[in-house]
């Protein structure tokens, strides 16, 4: 990929943007239909229904308020935690953080509110700064992947994947040490937060307020990666690292900005997982969030925009798992079978950028 | 702390419950319009462990006249589970739901109560306060320690070296409870027996099972019993090295064919059959049931081959034993750091029991 890619190259003439578009969505649009025709097959295979099947992914995550809601709620974590995959893979890492990330944010989140609700200090001024620690504590623990990458030369895929266990056992250990609540015999756990210091859900809605908070982020990142120099700097550094170290561009601390700001919205899914949804912290808060991101941000091909509607896909797929095990008395791993193959297919999809003749413009033909 | 303190009286409506249910026959012409139970387990509903003791209980269920059983399996400690049990509600009509892992019951199973008031929730857990949570929330567990102690008569006498090892998840009250238990009875057939436990700090964590249960056998151990989710690692492991095994949870008797003595398990289907009569006839359902092997709600795995005829008579005795209310915990009684801990006569569902926060003497491990 040369520096000046041919995305780049065709915004300048409309007809060329459009078809870049088009392409950017039926790709991968096509790519969820043949996920489909072979999952069907897969169904057949078992002796189910797959129409059965469809009308009940699309009855449980997608039909009424109530299964709308289920999607949402679901897809609330999974947006802030695919942004955390999607922005350091835009420059080229691969990091397997976020699940730490988001552990620790929410158990920091946890234990920083509760000597502000002892103290008496008001939600309004306490809870953003506790959302500020959480992300904080996210950006450093998965901005310590993105340094050892660039000063020390490890792995960053590995050596966040690892911190990820670290961060799970160290939250543990405190949970079932110092910070454990003495009321909670039989499951450690954190003090509960009291009620005023709970956030609630968006008004006639089911959702809590964390689904906002990935809205606005993916809009925000969404301007970060592509229209500040920042961004540009940070994806000419994921195309080409030589030709961007050639450039001068500072790609140590591209690097590791990228990897804090993942970081930093992992921990942010942590505070809201605990303010919103657990109101305090436990082994709980490891709920695979975080590796679920990994397949949205892969889905929405790291365009943080996309992983919004890709983390409702997600979500409506877990809301609609449910029902898919109690109508059709299918596994729990049918959704697995499911998210695997939509997976698949995407990689194989992603070697038809540039090859269809359909989004070919005369002057796009060069690309590889 | 929230634990539900218990009195005789209780278990004697409990009881008389339980003994009414026997008498009125299930499905008979005072049966009401059909209905919908859900049940959700954390895990797979096959995991030889927790989940399949309740699952096992549910086709029990199945095949009673006028009830739809409806179950969803993996469903993690978040809000996944509230959704879960909502969307029984919403999308199929769940009269009751049956919430089977410890996390979910604050907020979750709490929330969805206070938000249905129709639907009847109960949750598997010592958990559910008369004055504080919803009428139409509930709590029902069982005293499996008293299978264990029985574990414990049929390992003591089934075990030529008197050397008895316990792979354990977490050091809380059921757990060590457990492992006290079978101590004492193996101690009550052969006063020299001692356990050698060893926790793994998680409650499902095949890896460390298997290398705890190893370990308990290199030191010398010639049966091995466990309190973990899922039982099979522990099981299959000391099968394979010719070491003698005692269960917990559900029936792991086909996992161990030469080695197999009996197992600790829960008879969640006793409950479950008073909740179906109960909806079905229009009654209130319980919203407390308690047990052990005085109101059929414990049992133990018929014999495996592991186990001697003596071991068979005694065990079998001590069964009846507790069935008459005969005291597992006999004092004086100190626990393996010296300090006396039992007094006199436990009652087997005496409150100071909930409290266990030590291993008692003869067992060789530490809670810390």
């Amino acid at each position: 990929m040369s520096v000046i890619s041919p995305t780049m190259r065709r915004r300048f003439r409309p007809d060329a943007r459009i078809a870049t578009i088009a392409e950017a969505i039926l790709i991968p649009v096509g790519a969820l239909i043949v996920a489909a025709l072979v999952f069907s097959v897969f169904l057949l295979v078992l002796g189910k229904d797959p129409v059965r099947f469809f009308g009940l992914v699309w009855t449980g995550g997608a039909a009424s308020a109530f299964s709308l809601q289920n999607t949402l709620q679901r897809a609330a974590p999974l947006i802030l935690t695919g942004l955390a995959f999607a922005v350091p893979a835009r420059i080229g890492l691969t990091l397997l953080g976020a699940e730490g990330a988001l552990v620790l944010g929410g158990f920091t989140a946890a234990v920083t509110a509760i000597p502000m609700i002892q103290a008496g200090w008001s939600p309004w001024i306490g809870l953003p700064l506790v959302a500020g620690i959480a992300m904080s504590v996210g950006g450093v623990w998965v901005g310590l992947a993105g340094w050892l990458r660039h000063y020390r030369g490890v792995n960053e895929t590995i050596s966040s994947l690892l911190l990820t266990y670290i961060a799970i056992a160290i939250m543990n250990f405190l949970v079932e040490g110092v910070f454990r609540d003495p009321g909670s015999t039989n499951k450690a756990s954190t003090m509960p937060l009291s009620a005023d210091w709970r956030i609630g859900d968006i008004p006639g809605t089911s959702v809590h307020w964390g689904l906002v908070a990935g809205l606005i982020l993916a809009a925000l990142l969404w301007i970060l990666m592509e229209r500040t120099t920042f961004g540009f700097s940070a994806r000419i550094a994921g195309g080409n690292l030589r030709a961007a170290q050639a450039q001068g561009l500072p790609v140590g601390r591209l690097a590791i900005a990228s990897c804090a700001i993942a970081g930093a919205c992992a921990g942010l899914a942590g505070f809201f997982e605990v303010v919103a949804v657990h109101g305090q912290a436990n082994a709980s808060l490891a709920a695979k969030y975080g590796f679920t991101g990994i397949l949205v941000a892969f889905l929405a091909r790291q365009n943080t925009l996309a992983v919004v509607p890709v983390a409702c896909l997600f979500g409506a797929l877990a809301a609609s798992g449910g029902l898919v095990q109690r109508r059709m008395d299918m596994p729990d791993a049918t959704m697995l079978v499911l998210q695997g193959i939509i997976f698949v297919t995407l990689l194989v999809s992603e070697t038809f950028y540039g090859r269809l003749p359909f989004f070919r413009t005369s002057q796009s033909g060069d690309r590889t | 702390m929230t634990m539900t303190s218990f009195s005789r009286r209780g278990f004697l409506k409990s009881g008389a419950a339980l003994a009414a249910a026997s008498v009125l026959p299930m499905g008979g012409a005072h049966a009401a319009s059909n209905i919908t139970i859900g049940a959700i387990y954390v895990g797979p509903r096959d995991d030889f462990g927790w989940n399949q003791s309740h699952a096992a209980a549910m086709d029990i269920l199945r095949n009673v006249p006028g009830v739809t059983v409806i179950e969803e399996e993996n469903v993690p400690e978040t809000d996944a589970v509230a959704r879960s049990m909502e969307s029984m509600i919403n999308l199929d009509g769940a009269n009751l739901i049956l919430a089977t892992s410890f996390g979910y019951y604050n907020p979750f199973v709490l929330e969805t109560a206070a938000k249905y008031p129709d639907v009847q929730l109960r949750h598997c857990a010592p958990l559910w306060n008369p004055d504080t949570d919803p009428k139409n929330a509930g709590s029902y567990f069982s005293y499996l320690n008293q299978a264990h102690f029985v574990n414990g008569v049929a390992a003591g006498l089934s075990s030529p070296t008197g050397k008895l090892g316990f792979v354990a998840a977490k050091p809380v009250q059921t757990v060590l409870s457990n492992c006290n238990s079978f101590l004492l009875g193996a101690r009550s057939v052969n006063p020299n027996a001692t356990v050698q436990v060893i926790f793994t700090g998680e409650w499902s964590m095949p890896v460390r099972e298997a290398e705890a249960t190893n370990a308990l056998i290199d030191a010398g151990c010639d049966v091995v019993s466990c309190h973990v989710d899922s039982p099979k690692v522990v099981i299959e492991t000391a099968e394979a090295r010719g070491v003698k095994t005692c269960g917990h949870n559900a029936d792991q008797r086909q996992l161990a064919p030469n080695g197999f003595i009996t197992g600790a398990e829960s008879k969640w289907s006793t409950t479950y059959k008073i909740y179906a009569n109960a909806l079905m006839n229009g009654e209130e359902v319980p919203n407390l049931i308690a047990g052990g092997y005085h109101n059929d709600m414990v049992m133990n795995t018929p014999f495996g081959a592991g186990a001697t005829p003596e071991a068979i008579a005694a065990a079998n005795a001590a069964i009846d034993g507790l069935k008459a209310g005969k005291p597992i915990y006999v004092g004086p009684l100190k626990d393996n750091k010296g300090n006396l801990v039992i007094q006199g006569e436990m009652d087997n569902y005496a409150p100071e029991l909930e409290k266990m926060n030590y291993l008692l003497d003869g067992v060789m491990g530490s809670t810390t």
